[in-house]
């Protein structure tokens, strides 16, 4: 992403490309990773639900993964699977 | 357990709209719980919206220049007139269609704002617009106080609650003041559909989101959106946090339908201790058994009010 010049900029700063926050990577922020143990995951798809980062999708075969570009390593999908099948990990 | 083993199917993923209208890539702290309301809700709502957003956590982390996590499109005004700017939309909207310069599709107008935003600062609007019966939502992330400066005290902090410019020491208690009941205050306007939502409860927040949409006239939804930074607690207790704030009772769940209550079917039918809630929290740290009962007390007393008031003022759909 290069910046503008004040010349360049558009008037009234209007955003014209909708969504171009994804430009950015939020995943380095991360301290810890989830880990996914898909023999334990029933497919509900509660870690989806309550991603604040929308960034965990399902897979063809139905079982869930994070995007690692976003991923901020909450702990949100680890903490609310009651099955127990989601683990965070140190990163690095 | 037990009861998310029963309520398994109602957790999945194929009954929630799969569009992502707020990209990836916010910047919204780790485990905000203000920002899965504002996904939530921007999967009910759909594409045919138009937002106005007041100064807070939810335009600072979505509109960094030169770029917007938004798919719909947003506005961004100052603190006071997110109410005044979206009735105006809502009016502007109605205008264009009537001299056929824009074509015939419903489009829902959407007021947001945090808790500083509708209950001190922007309140005056917002009672002027939901007053003049615009078509339009409005609705309030209450993160209980002004988190996006660096938790300030707003008219939204709980009794007892610290922060930093109502500290808790050796002659305070932190917040002074009982939370303002702002729903009540809507439900005064006597419009058509007020609410009060969860992100813990998505499906419940979600419908009542489409309900709100659902409605020609003015509504409003009072989502309660938990803040691991300005609430001290690990960012990922912040769902389970909400849903121990229905449990308790310090934060019931119930929507009202031209004045007439009912709670939602999330409530439990004997409340949790306040402790419990408390405990997980390091803005309530330093409160005494004492001052807990006293806060006890109090949420035992509005719960009651509420639950009377649903007995006595039924839906008639029920």
């Amino acid at each position: 992403m290069t910046l503008k010049t004040w010349r360049e900029l558009p008037i009234g700063c209007v955003v014209s490309e909708p969504g171009s926050a994804s430009e950015y990577h939020t995943g380095s922020w991360r301290s810890q990773r989830p880990i996914w143990n898909d023999t334990k995951c029933i497919k509900c798809g509660i870690c989806y639900v309550f991603c604040p980062e929308g960034c965990v999708q399902q897979t063809e075969e139905g079982f869930f993964k994070a995007n690692m570009d976003y991923c901020k390593g909450c702990g949100i999908c680890a903490h609310e699977c009651w099955p127990r099948a989601i683990k965070m990990v140190e990163e690095g | 357990m037990m009861n998310i083993v029963e309520n398994f199917d109602l957790f999945a993923p194929r009954l929630i709209n799969k569009q992502e209208l707020i990209s990836s890539g916010h910047r919204a702290c780790s485990g905000c719980a203000e920002v899965l309301a504002v996904r939530l809700m921007c999967k009910a709502l759909g594409e045919n919206t138009v937002i106005a957003s007041a100064t807070g956590c939810m335009e600072i982390i979505s509109s960094m220049f030169p770029t917007t996590a938004w798919q719909v499109p947003w506005i961004h005004v100052a603190f006071e007139n997110a109410a005044a700017v979206a009735s105006g939309v809502e009016a502007g909207l109605k205008a264009l269609r009537k001299k056929g310069k824009i074509d015939d599709r419903y489009v829902k107008v959407v007021g947001m704002a945090g808790d500083g935003g509708t209950m001190d600062i922007g309140f005056q609007a917002l009672s002027g617009a939901m007053e003049r019966g615009h078509d339009m939502i409005y609705v309030c992330f209450d993160n209980e106080a002004y988190m996006n400066t660096g938790i300030q005290r707003s008219s939204g902090t709980p009794m007892g609650a610290s922060t930093t410019t109502a500290p808790a020491g050796k002659v305070s208690i932190g917040q002074k003041t009982w939370k303002k009941n702002m729903p009540e205050i809507m439900v005064a306007h006597g419009i058509p559909y007020v609410a009060t939502a969860c992100p813990s409860y998505p499906l419940d927040f979600i419908r009542k989101v489409e309900k709100a949409k659902s409605i020609q006239g003015p509504s409003y939804i009072h989502c309660f959106s938990m803040c691991p930074t300005g609430w001290r607690s690990p960012s990922h207790t912040a769902v389970s946090m909400g849903r121990l704030a229905v449990e308790t009772g310090v934060f019931p769940l119930y929507e009202v339908e031209n004045g007439h209550y009912r709670l939602s079917p999330d409530m439990p039918k004997k409340l949790k201790p306040v402790k419990s809630y408390f405990k997980p929290q390091g803005r309530f740290r330093h409160l005494t058994p004492d001052q807990i009962e006293m806060i006890q007390e109090k949420v035992t007393v509005e719960f009651g009010k509420l639950v009377e008031k649903a007995k006595f003022l039924k839906t008639g759909n029920e």
